[in-house]
């Protein structure tokens, strides 16, 4: 009995002995965190995904909190429903943005860009580009083995077999920049969405001279400027035989995909328009 | 087991009627770690080199080497003469262009290249063939050098000539040890170890006097006293001719290897010839070498002696199905489907067609790709031999380890690779990599060991080089 009595004693002294140790020693070294960090990571989505340009949703968090204003500071997966939550939380003002999406630019589907020869080696983009230009005509377009679709954790892109072109799914696309920085081509680009996602680009990414690019591809940007022509809003920049149309300046006319002769100004989500 | 390779060991030495020449390859030199032994398949060997026929337009790329592209200093337009230099060395790693045919320069576009990709190039519409005058056309051989090492430096970099073994790596830079580095033994490589292709070997057998004289020709440059020409013991008749007529030149000494694959390899030849190893991320100059090209050296001749600048190269056209396999000397920027129609047209049964040879050559994916300075043979591989094998798991035979010749881990690069261990790679030596192949060629589960290896090399490749950048 003495044993025992003896040994729970022991203990208890002991315990209590490296509670008060650990006591001072947390007090000695307690690091300050300010509280507003945990909650403003609550009500992150908690994706990880990196599209801020922070590692982790702490350190986005993180970042909230220590700068004065919200500019520049935006969780994309979120979207403006959780930055307004964070600015409630942190008292500061909602800074407004247009939210983006992921847009594949290159029309080259396998009918209208015939393979000209058969590759069998690693099925990844990023290893075919290191070897060589690709097994269609043009060299700047989509290899379509997917390097993006594994990059993509939302489940917003697959790559379609029939077309062999990546197709993005909008509703689930957080535009985290995941599958731009996986693109090894550099096809894929981030958007403005648009007003009810309407929105227009050039779907092409070819920059050779009009003669070289018509035999492999049908639907390439092929420089003609009729559309740099037409645009009223100088929204249309041409470079290296490409145009580029800048979402910040673009109404939405529509007036350059009329006059587009391979058709490589995408519009999407539009009506159908009454003939 | 012990017995039986006991068995083995001896059988050579022990059995009456071996051939003297195997029982000499047995102590012949090579390189100590790694290496395969791939069939030769030199079919086009003997066979007499043709000048292949000038095509109605050629396309000479200007940047078809190691180092910046060349400046065009011609435009459409103008009419320029056989020799008559077109693109400018755009910095001291680069080369001068020259144009191959006379006629009338159509345009400057881009073009593509064995890559796949398009690189700048001239388009040359042909008339006539008017060479340079300064240009001697006559079959004398002159042995005779009286230029300075300088001088000769100068020539050679004028002539826009680079290493025509297939690294195309610019000669005049090779030439120039940095400061504190001096060379003490040049070093010919007439290895030719990729199976198939004989250009080198045939060029040997035709133009043995004139190589030579290039070689002593060099020698000037570096300031050496001594040359060594590893010639891998397949080409017996070349290695005869070779040891006959260097008698004649002071300080050459042909050298015999055995055969084995990749003995071409800068680092594995040095080891074989001089029994050396480069460390690990240096040059060759490191150990006192300077390996040239049997080809570079005969261009060099060519560019000193003739004042003829480098626009002709020798190609070997071979494959199992060829009808007419040869080596042809064919114009810079010749489409290689005009050779190739020459030499008998696309076989059937064609599953690949590969600039270069089968082990470090790459398939081609048109037939418009023009012949550049590097291009070293055009070979045709059947379908059956062309399919890949279905790869299947690693089962750690380490048989890739045992065939590298740089003493790599190719299993446990290829895996850091499929998994972006960029600094790991970089740890591993990846940046060794001679990309010959070896390891994808004994992988018994057929992994696609090179390919995640290449593109490993090129990734770390630029990570290095931004950091360097940065500094």
């Amino acid at each position: 009995m003495n044993i025992l009595i003896f040994s729970i004693l022991t203990l208890v002294l002991i315990g209590a002995f490296s509670a008060t140790i650990l006591f001072f020693v947390s007090r000695k070294f307690k690091v300050y965190e300010d509280p507003r960090i945990v909650e403003v990571e609550a009500v992150l989505p908690a994706a990880n995904c990196g599209g801020c340009g922070y590692p982790l949703c702490h350190g986005f968090a993180v970042a909230c909190v220590n700068s004065d204003t919200l500019e520049g500071l935006v969780c994309k997966t979120g979207g403006l429903k959780t930055m307004e939550k964070v600015a409630a939380i942190l008292g500061k003002e909602p800074v407004s943005f247009h939210p983006t999406v992921a847009v594949v630019r290159c029309g080259g589907s396998c009918e209208v860009r015939p393979q000209t020869n058969l590759y069998d080696g690693v099925k990844k983009c990023s290893v075919v580009h290191n070897l060589y230009g690709g097994n269609t005509g043009c060299s700047y377009g989509c290899l379509g083995f997917g390097d993006c679709e594994v990059s993509c954790q939302f489940d917003a892109l697959h790559v379609n077999p029939k077309t062999l072109l990546p197709e993005i799914d909008e509703e689930k696309c957080t535009s985290c920049n995941a599958c731009v920085k996986a693109c090894p081509k550099a096809i894929i680009e981030l958007r403005r969405k648009g007003p009810e996602s309407q929105r227009i680009y050039v779907n092409c990414v070819n920059k050779d001279k009009e003669d070289s690019i018509r035999e492999s591809c049908s639907v390439a940007c092929i420089g003609c400027v009729k559309c740099y022509d037409e645009c009223a809003f100088e929204a249309i920049t041409m470079s290296n035989n490409l145009a580029y149309i800048d979402s910040s300046r673009c109404t939405i006319c529509r007036k350059c995909v009329a006059v587009c002769p391979t058709k490589a100004i995408l519009e999407l989500n539009f009506p159908l328009s009454r003939i | 087991m012990i017995l039986l390779n006991k068995h083995r060991f001896n059988k050579p030495a022990t059995r009456i009627g071996i051939p003297v020449a195997y029982h000499i390859s047995i102590q012949m030199k090579t390189f100590k770690m790694g290496g395969i032994h791939p069939k030769e398949h030199k079919f086009s060997a003997g066979v007499k080199i043709q000048p292949a026929t000038i095509p109605s337009q050629v396309i000479i790329p200007l940047g078809h080497y190691l180092g910046g592209p060349s400046l065009p200093v011609v435009e459409a337009g103008d009419v320029v003469k056989v020799g008559q230099l077109i693109g400018k060395a755009s910095g001291f790693i680069s080369a001068n262009v020259h144009a191959s045919v006379s006629g009338i320069i159509t345009k400057i576009d881009g073009h593509i290249d064995a890559s796949g990709y398009k690189v700048p190039s001239v388009f040359i519409d042909v008339q006539g063939d008017e060479w340079l005058e300064s240009i001697d056309k006559s079959p004398e051989i002159i042995r005779e050098c009286t230029l300075t090492p300088a001088g000769i430096i100068k020539v050679i970099s004028e002539s826009g000539i680079v290493g025509l073994g297939g690294a195309t790596f610019p000669t005049h830079v090779k030439l120039s040890p940095p400061p504190g580095k001096t060379a003490e033994v040049l070093i010919i490589n007439a290895v030719e170890c990729e199976p198939y292709l004989t250009c080198d070997h045939q060029l040997m057998l035709e133009k043995a006097e004139e190589i030579l004289v290039g070689v002593s020709i060099l020698m000037k440059a570096l300031g050496v006293s001594r040359a060594v020409m590893g010639i891998e013991n397949n080409k017996r008749d070349a290695i005869a001719i070779m040891t006959k007529l260097a008698k004649s030149f002071e300080g050459i000494q042909i050298t015999p290897l055995k055969v084995q694959y990749p003995q071409g390899g800068e680092k594995q030849l040095i080891d074989a010839v001089m029994g050396r190893q480069v460390p690990s991320g240096t040059l060759p100059i490191e150990v006192g070498a300077v390996v040239q090209n049997v080809g570079t050296t005969f261009a060099i001749y060519e560019a000193v002696q003739k004042h003829k600048p480098l626009f002709e190269r020798i190609l070997t056209i071979t494959g199992k199905s060829v009808k007419n396999h040869g080596n042809y000397r064919a114009r810079l920027g010749t489409p290689l489907a005009c050779i190739v129609e020459q030499a008998g047209g696309v076989p059937e049964d064609t599953g690949k067609i590969v600039a270069g040879g089968p082990m470090m050559g790459r398939a081609l994916s048109s037939l418009e790709v023009a012949v550049a300075k590097g291009t070293s043979g055009v070979l045709f591989i059947q379908t059956m031999e062309s399919a890949r094998k279905k790869m299947q798991n690693c089962m750690r035979c380490a048989k890739c380890v045992v065939a590298c010749p740089m003493g790599l881990e190719p299993y446990l690069l290829m895996n850091q690779s499929e998994r972006s261990m960029w600094s790991e790679m970089e740890g591993d030596r990846i940046m060794d990599c001679i990309e010959c192949g070896c390891c994808s060629f004994v992988c018994p589960s057929s992994r696609p060991l090179l390919d995640h290896i290449r593109f490993g090399k090129g990734t770390v490749g630029k990570i290095l080089r931004n950091r360097h950048a940065k500094k």
